[in-house]
């Protein structure tokens, strides 16, 4: 009885509802813990960033305009995809040397993580906005909006909970999300990525690339049409995201990766999360007859 | 009139002549300057380390009003320990309750000295009395009074979240608003329990420097409110001090991006309010006698020194030489003159160099092949005065059209449909604010729905009350002043 | 059927003439109120305002004696100084004839309230016969009401075929037609109405807010709107229409307000009593009051000024 020789995945990036190959044709070798070669992993390029920004712009719209209460399903979709394939997903978190355990928990909590964004999307906005009394004869109404394409750069710590910690609060509210995966460990993304095609999530809402850091950083920078910068990188970094920031006045939220971040803990998700990457808008009318 | 017919209108005017004349009708009550004018720093007025002092003048009558004090980074310093001194013994630990009843004394203060601040707003910016007195200082008061109420309540704006002070503000503010801007800066920084550096623009310090003495009267703790006057490196002293945590800058958007730069390498928390330049947008259907005062209002309030001035006209094609007509209408009755006379409309442009600018734009656009349209009107001899002035045939494309000009000047374009109203007014780099007149309430909620702005008046314009988030989109900045929203930005949330 | 038919035609006039917003307007009018009038301009205001009042007696108990002491102070305001006399007197049809007797031929017109003032409930024929009447007396102009019951339930013809004969009626005597504001309530009614007024009068006929009988009367507002209806019909007929707002007006200050708003809504062919009135009672001897502490520098003590003033 001979041997049946397994076939072997080609990790690709989810990018506008595709599943694409860096377009420089590169890969990075991937080992696993035990240095045993696991797969090529995409490495992305500024073209390739160019492009996801692309397929944002495209699905930007029809998303934001999606209601509050089909958002909230397509995130709880996405829990539910996630789940079934909960195993498979704790299993590439121990690529790197996770406990099994230490990888069911952040598997775990970040099932968690998208249940809880998927409750807040028709609740923030009557958290956040208001009816502002003015002393004129005038009704006036703050809502918010979402700013745009959000650029999402992921730490290397907690390589899938803190990627989804990151994306979920920009797309609550009908951001698209450009995200840049851990280097090291790219490859929750890849598989993050096929639980979103199924998740019923609109192709180019969330575009998750791979590849490395320092090369990729200063596009993420200056990409005007990236409208907020949102991750937890060291501080080279962030001066790189600040200064390319300026040029558009992009906004920027950056976390410190250089500190210790509990990913799990209840301050990493929330209604804060979603103020942070939203506009507000006031509007005033005049009342009378 | 009968729109329909507006194109087969008789020649028939109106005569604004000088039948009934007003007379001059200056405001003369005693605005209560010193000659000079000393740092506030720690509580007391004290003069700068290098001695030096720059004159500011009355833009109306081009004469000195007083020698201003100008701060180098080591009046910054003294000026930023005091308030972090402050901030460690006293206001930071005050209940919040205490901290609320200072801002209300200073509420009433300002109502108390409000004719004289006036006054000194419109002697030393150029702005109309009638502003001053009826806008810019009963604003500011209410933005004191409703911060106040803000000070014991904090922990209701981030549920399930701790909110904690700054430390000490760096606040950079701009000189077409000088005291309400303070105020939007001071009022809520001090409710959320942080203590401030403040530098105010270089040529209208006057009222910030006379806010010292509002808050001496109000017994406000040494340090907590600190007044540091000068150009733009006090500026950027102020926002470069390690003490400064937060920063908050209103002012050009060029500005803007060179404070973000210079601030990359740090972990201060920043919000902007920068230019604009918004459309303002005129459906058939429009109220037009109102859309044409609101279009008066927009651009010719404060003499278009307004960061959300409406400065793009976008009416619909069907009623562009109405509108066109009554706005011309319209302003032959501006008065342009004395800021300090009563019943004058536009009062001087701010300074030389803003009126050069002004000039030079509106150049620009006679050259790039635009109509220019003015009232008219006789300007004084002395002093910085622009006319209002319409430019029609005005393209997208004009510098006119796309660049701030920040003075009382007003390009007209035509839009056929909705979604090319939308798409002439998002098509700009900045986002502030977005006017629409129309009569059908559902595509008023749709507009302001497309329309990237952060403040977008409806059947309305240049409408401001301390209780509405005030900021932009895109490059006009981030950050709100006002509102609940506004005051979380002077918090931490953790 | 008029209920079917009154919204479609209230949209259509709409259509054509534009809307109102309350707001907006509202603050358009407060900004008149902050104009600032001083020495000699404010002189001249407070005397074009005396000789733009309708001088109006229009009560139950009026008496041919009232009638007369009307007359002498409308052609005599004070007895020091040199102020003009007042535009009108305005009395009741009963009384017009002996109104002539006092100001007959001077410059002083007879106004006279007719059409079943002030509800205008009353058969047109009935109405018309009162105006013919008031005519045959001797008055020169003839201040009538609309017939708000048929604007308000849409039969805009009916309503403008009313003014049509009264015009008619009217023969020479000029014609002020009463849209009672108050009743009409909007301030897109209002601009409707003088809109169908105006398009059935005569060059120097008069639209007029109110008959001072209702809760309501002339305020900046509702002038505003009347002004600016003026204004949009004059430009594109070439037909001026003149303005009088009555009731409520009692101040000098308030009057000055209302011509601000006339010199910088109309411009200066409007600043004479041909096109402007103020239909008031009380208004003048506020007026003459203010003229005297501008003539003598002191201020006045109300008494010298109001035959119906108490001594407080």
């Amino acid at each position: 009885m001979s041997h049946r020789l397994s076939i072997t995945k080609t990790p690709k990036c989810y990018v506008g509802g595709a599943f694409i190959r860096s377009e420089s044709g590169r890969v990075t070798a991937l080992h696993d813990a035990s240095g045993t070669f696991f797969a090529n992993i995409p490495q992305c390029t500024r073209k390739d960033l160019r492009n996801a920004v692309e397929a944002a712009t495209k699905a930007g719209p029809g998303w934001a305009k999606r209601s509050a209460f089909n958002r909230g399903q397509i995130l709880y979709r996405l829990a539910e995809m996630m789940e079934a394939r909960a195993a498979e997903l704790a299993e590439a978190l121990t690529l790197n040397g996770a406990s099994k355990a230490d990888a069911s928990r952040e598997v775990a909590a970040s099932i968690e993580r998208v249940v809880h964004y998927a409750g807040w999307t028709d609740k923030y906005e009557q958290i956040l906005g208001s009816v502002n009394p003015v002393a004129s004869a005038h009704f006036n109404f703050t809502v918010t909006e979402p700013m745009g394409i959000i650029g999402v750069i992921a730490p290397d710590d907690s390589p899938l909970l803190a990627l989804i910690s990151l994306i979920l609060p920009a797309i609550t509210s009908g951001n698209c999300v450009v995200a840049l995966a851990s280097s090291p460990q790219p490859y929750p993304s890849i598989l993050l990525g096929e639980m979103l095609t199924t998740s019923d999530l609109p192709g180019g809402v969330v575009n998750l690339l791979t590849g490395l850091r320092s090369e990729m950083l200063p596009t993420f920078a200056t990409h005007e049409h990236l409208r907020a910068l949102s991750g937890a990188v060291n501080a080279a970094d962030r001066k790189t995201l600040k200064l390319g920031a300026a040029e558009s006045v992009k906004r920027v939220h950056l976390l410190k990766a250089e500190e210790p971040i509990d990913w799990f803990a209840d301050k990493r998700q929330g209604v804060e999360e979603i103020r942070t990457l939203i506009e507000f808008k006031t509007t005033w009318h005049p009342v009378g007859a | 009139m009968p729109k329909t017919s507006s194109k087969t209108n008789p020649a028939r005017e109106l005569v604004f002549g000088d039948l009934w004349e007003y007379d001059p009708a200056p405001e003369t009550a005693d605005p209560k300057l010193k000659p000079r004018y000393d740092l506030f720093i720690n509580g007391s007025y004290v003069p700068p380390r290098a001695g030096k002092y720059f004159g500011t003048i009355n833009p109306a009558q081009e004469t000195k009003i007083a020698d201003i004090a100008l701060a180098d980074a080591s009046d910054v310093d003294s000026a930023c320990k005091s308030a972090q001194k402050a901030f460690t013994h006293v206001w930071g630990k005050m209940p919040g309750k205490e901290r609320g009843k200072y801002l209300y004394r200073i509420a009433r203060l300002l109502q108390d000295h409000a004719r004289e601040f006036a006054i000194a707003e419109t002697l030393d910016g150029g702005k109309p009395i009638k502003e001053s007195r009826d806008f810019d200082i009963p604003m500011a008061a209410a933005h004191f009074f409703y911060h106040a109420g803000w000070a014991d309540k904090l922990e209701h704006l981030a549920p399930g979240r701790q909110v904690t002070p700054h430390g000490v503000v760096g606040q950079v503010i701009p000189w077409n608003f000088p005291l309400l801007m303070l105020a939007w800066k001071i009022a809520p920084a001090l409710a959320a329990g942080n203590c401030v550096v403040l530098k105010p623009a270089e040529t209208t310090s006057i009222t910030a420097l006379k806010f010292g003495e509002i808050c001496q009267e109000a017994g406000l703790p040494n340090g907590v409110v600190n007044i540091v006057s000068g150009a733009a490196e006090t500026g950027a002293a102020v926002i470069q001090h390690p003490l400064t945590t937060k920063v908050a800058f209103t002012g050009s958007t060029e500005i803007g991006k060179s404070i973000m730069r210079s601030l990359a390498g740090t972990e201060k928390k920043l919000t902007l309010e920068l230019g604009g330049k918004a459309a303002n947008i005129v459906f058939d259907d429009a109220p037009l006698d109102q859309a044409v005062e609101g279009i008066v209002n927009g651009i010719f309030f404060n003499q278009g020194h307004v960061c959300c001035a409406g400065s793009r006209l976008l009416v619909q094609e069907s009623i562009a030489d109405a509108v066109l007509a009554k706005l011309k209408r319209r302003i032959a009755v501006l008065r342009v003159g004395d800021p300090m006379d009563k019943n004058t409309d536009l009062g001087a442009i701010n300074s030389r160099e803003q009126l050069t600018k002004i000039t030079d734009l509106v150049q620009s656009g006679v050259t790039e092949g635009a109509e220019k349209h003015d009232n008219g009107c006789k300007l004084p001899a002395k002093g910085f005065f622009f006319r209002p002035t319409i430019f029609t045939n005005v393209s997208m494309s004009h510098r006119i059209a796309r660049e701030e000009i920040f003075g009382p000047v007003l390009s007209i374009l035509t839009f056929r449909t909705p979604d090319e109203a939308v798409e002439k007014a998002n098509n700009t780099s900045y986002g502030l604010s977005a006017g629409v007149w129309t009569d059908k309430g559902s595509r008023i909620l749709k507009m302001s729905t497309l329309l990237k702005a952060g403040v977008v008046w409806a059947n309305t314009y240049n409408k401001f009350d301390p209780t509405s988030p005030f900021g932009g989109f895109k490059e006009s900045g981030f950050g709100r002043e006002g509102g609940k929203q506004g005051l979380l930005d002077y918090l931490r949330v953790d | 059927m008029p209920a079917a038919k009154a919204p479609t035609s209230l949209r259509r006039l709409f259509d054509e003439i534009g809307t109102v917003d309350q707001i907006g307007i509202e603050e358009r009018v407060a900004k008149f109120t902050t104009r600032s009038l001083k020495k000699k301009s404010k002189v001249f205001g407070l005397r074009l305002a005396v000789s733009m009042v309708d001088l109006t007696t229009l009560e139950g108990k009026d008496t041919p004696g009232k009638v007369a002491s009307l007359c002498q102070k409308a052609l005599r305001p004070h007895d020091v100084g040199d102020i003009p006399p007042t535009a009108a007197v305005c009395v009741y049809p009963a009384m017009v004839k002996h109104a002539r007797k006092h100001v007959g031929g001077t410059q002083v017109k007879i106004a006279s309230v007719a059409t079943a003032f002030p509800s205008g409930q009353a058969p047109l024929k009935t109405r018309l016969a009162e105006v013919h009447a008031a005519v045959n007396d001797g008055a020169d102009e003839i201040d009538m009401v609309i017939n708000r019951g048929a604007f308000l339930s849409g039969e805009f013809g009916r309503m403008q075929d009313e003014i049509a004969a009264v015009v008619e009626a009217c023969g020479t005597a000029t014609l002020k037609v009463i849209l009672e504001v108050s009743e009409l309530e909007t301030y897109d009614n209002i601009r409707a109405a003088s809109f169908l007024a105006m398009r059935v009068i005569r060059p120097g006929d008069f639209i007029k807010t109110s008959t001072g009988k209702t809760s309501s009367n002339a305020t900046l507002g509702n002038n505003q709107v009347m002004l600016e209806a003026i204004r949009d019909h004059f430009l594109a007929t070439g037909i001026p229409i003149s303005m009088k707002p009555a009731g409520g007006i009692r101040t000098a200050k308030q009057a000055l307000h209302f011509l601000i708003a006339v010199k910088e809504t109309l411009g200066d062919e409007w600043l004479n009593n041909r096109r402007y009135r103020f239909g008031a009672s009380a208004l003048l001897n506020d007026l003459v009051r203010q003229l005297e502490k501008e003539r003598t520098g002191a201020y006045q003590a109300p008494w010298n000024f109001s035959e119906a003033t108490e001594g407080y």
